[in-house]
């Protein structure tokens, strides 16, 4: 513990160099104004669905023999969440509001988001959460994980997770600059999950039939945004109207170059 | 002879620990155990063998060889300031202790601040330099080297510049090589022997730079070793001291090229990965050998009142017995 301590000036130093003093953070979403309230009598909802062009690249597979639990927890054969696709519909896409709330501020929910790992995998494989809503992460395995998260804006951490049903709870203090964090277990290298951050309640993630839904949403144009962890983003320009439910805000993916 | 023998046991526990290192960036497993000096807030030695699984064998593993090298570390510094009279000699045992001390605590700080490519490069250079110390003991207690050849020690300063040079050359390119492994950029050019199709990268971005620059630096160091090479076979080719340790570093770097190729055609196979690293490692041991044995006439000139103090009792033996 004293070597830790002494090497931590020595480090901080160097971070400090290395990084510039770094940028203050911003204000947790807790002490952000008051929200500016969305007239439910106006609110419009956004639906659409994300297809996927052409054969999807098959699943890479994974080998779960390093962990005897993992391959007790699924002895059939394993692959990647990479391209859940049935009936050319594409799963596991994070689909947000990336432009057009002007300057609404929003109060993010006091109900956790729950990331488990369970099965030696992460449920669910992607995800979104607001600014200041808190996240439990769960091991329900009874095996060790920990679990690793690597934003781009707000600190990379790293927790240990040795005993079965321990949780841990993390809030992202702000907003991610890329919108995704991608989380993974060093311990299970397969293992990945993916968390949108944002200050806004608009995002969704696409169930199976390819599908999502952004309810609430304030009259207005927007850039919304369908993110994919390998064939990448796209972006479209949407407009609603008051009390509209808007049903073609759909999106097409296709398996991205070899090489990407 | 004891003290030489207990030497290159270091030198090959150290070799054993490089390949644990090299396996842990190969596997990708160096966040496995988040925290450090505990594991999963255990004792490092008290963690439970049946949690070894996934990225913790090889995370948890490496710490524990390195803690086996850093307790013989101890013994051997210790039995050097008992032992040797050369003072320098007991300067560098406690220099190897001084830095298998410092790995470590690099080691844990990498860990901590989820790998920053400036600690994790300086951990893997520190570790290059360590087994140098380790194989620089077990050349200074070697019976070969305390006693005089027939002919001499060989005094040729032309050698001694080359050897060095090479040397250091090794070294440089394995910083180089670290640096790319530890900011990702093994496959930042993904073909081989091309690079994207032509000669020169048609884009620049820092992992392409530093990708490219390993790849430069190989032609470099081959250039640098045919010549040592060259050197020792056709001046000194009757030297086996000098020859033998020549034609070992050919064969290495060959092998190290070769193995280089392969990393980018089986895009980071862990073996052939980790294979790379602990050839480089070898070739860095051998060039510096034979560095040595070139400036063994110095080592003579400067010492000799230390080496006859080191062999006072096998002579006076031998002097009893004429």
């Amino acid at each position: 513990m004293h070597s830790r301590l002494l090497a931590l000036p020595l480090v901080l130093a160097f971070l400090a160099a290395a990084c510039g003093g770094g940028q203050p953070a911003p204000a947790p979403a807790s002490e952000a104004p008051a929200a500016a309230a969305v007239d439910p009598a106006t609110a419009a909802t956004l639906n659409g669905t994300v297809s996927f062009e052409g054969a999807a690249p098959a699943n890479v597979g994974i080998k779960m023999n390093a962990d005897p639990v993992c391959m007790k927890e699924n002895p059939t054969p394993q692959t990647q969440e990479t391209y859940m696709v049935k009936d050319g519909k594409l799963a596991n896409v994070f689909v947000y509001i990336q432009d057009g709330l002007g300057g609404r501020t929003f109060t993010a929910p006091t109900e956790a988001v729950v990331l488990d790992q369970k099965g030696c995998r992460y449920h669910p494989h992607v995800f979104g959460l607001m600014v200041g809503q808190p996240m439990t992460i769960l091991n329900s395995d009874p095996t060790l994980h920990n679990i690793h998260a690597i934003p781009g804006t707000n600190s990379e951490f790293n927790t240990a997770q040795p005993i079965q049903n321990m949780k841990t709870e993390h809030i992202f203090k702000s907003k991610e600059e890329k919108v995704v964090v991608p989380f993974k277990c060093d311990v299970h290298g397969w293992m990945n999950a993916y968390a949108g951050v944002l200050d806004h309640p608009y995002f969704a993630v696409t169930g199976e039939d390819g599908k999502f839904s952004i309810k609430n949403l304030p009259p207005g144009t927007y850039k919304l945004t369908a993110w994919h962890e390998k064939a990448g983003t796209k972006t479209i320009d949407v407009t609603v109207a008051a009390k509209e439910t808007k049903e073609d805000a759909n999106f097409s993916f296709s398996a991205p170059a070899a090489g990407n | 002879m004891w003290l030489h023998r207990y030497a290159k046991f270091v030198s090959a526990a150290t070799v054993l620990l490089i390949v644990a290192g090299g396996l842990v960036t190969s596997t990708e497993s160096g966040l496995a155990v988040p925290d450090w000096p505990t594991s999963y807030g255990w004792n490092m030695f008290a963690f439970p063998m049946k949690h070894m699984v996934g990225g913790i064998f090889y995370e948890h593993g490496h710490r524990l060889i390195a803690s086996g090298v850093g307790f013989l570390t101890i013994v051997l510094a210790l039995w050097l300031w008992r032992a040797e009279s050369r003072k320098w000699m007991q300067a560098l045992g406690f220099a190897a202790l001084g830095a298998v001390i410092l790995q470590g605590i690099l080691g844990g700080i990498t860990v901590l601040f989820f790998l920053p490519t400036a600690i994790s490069t300086a951990h893997a250079g520190l570790a290059q330099i360590f087994f140098c110390l380790t194989i620089s003991i077990s050349l200074f207690t070697s019976r070969s080297w305390q006693s005089l050849p027939a002919g001499g020690w060989v005094d040729d300063s032309m050698l001694r510049r080359v050897a060095i040079a090479t040397t250091a050359l090794v070294y440089a390119q394995i910083l180089v090589g670290a640096t790319m492994r530890h900011s990702n950029a093994g496959l930042a050019i993904p073909d081989f022997p091309l690079v994207f199709g032509g000669l020169l990268p048609p884009v620049w971005t820092p992992q392409i730079a530093i990708h490219f620059a390993h790849r430069a630096g190989a032609l470099v160091v081959g250039l640098a070793i045919a010549a040592t090479a060259g050197h020792v076979l056709y001046h000194h080719g009757e030297r086996a001291e000098l020859r033998r340790p020549a034609l070992l570093l050919v064969c290495l770097v060959l092998t190290q090229m070769t193995l280089g190729a392969f990393i980018i055609w089986s895009k980071k196979d862990v073996a052939i990965n980790t294979a790379h690293v602990i050839t480089g490692a070898l070739t860095l041991a051998t060039s510096l050998v034979l560095t040595l044995r070139a400036h063994r006439v110095r080592f003579g000139a400067a010492s000799a009142a230390d080496v006859r103090a080191t062999l006072a009792p096998a002579l006076d033996r031998s002097g009893a017995r004429a």
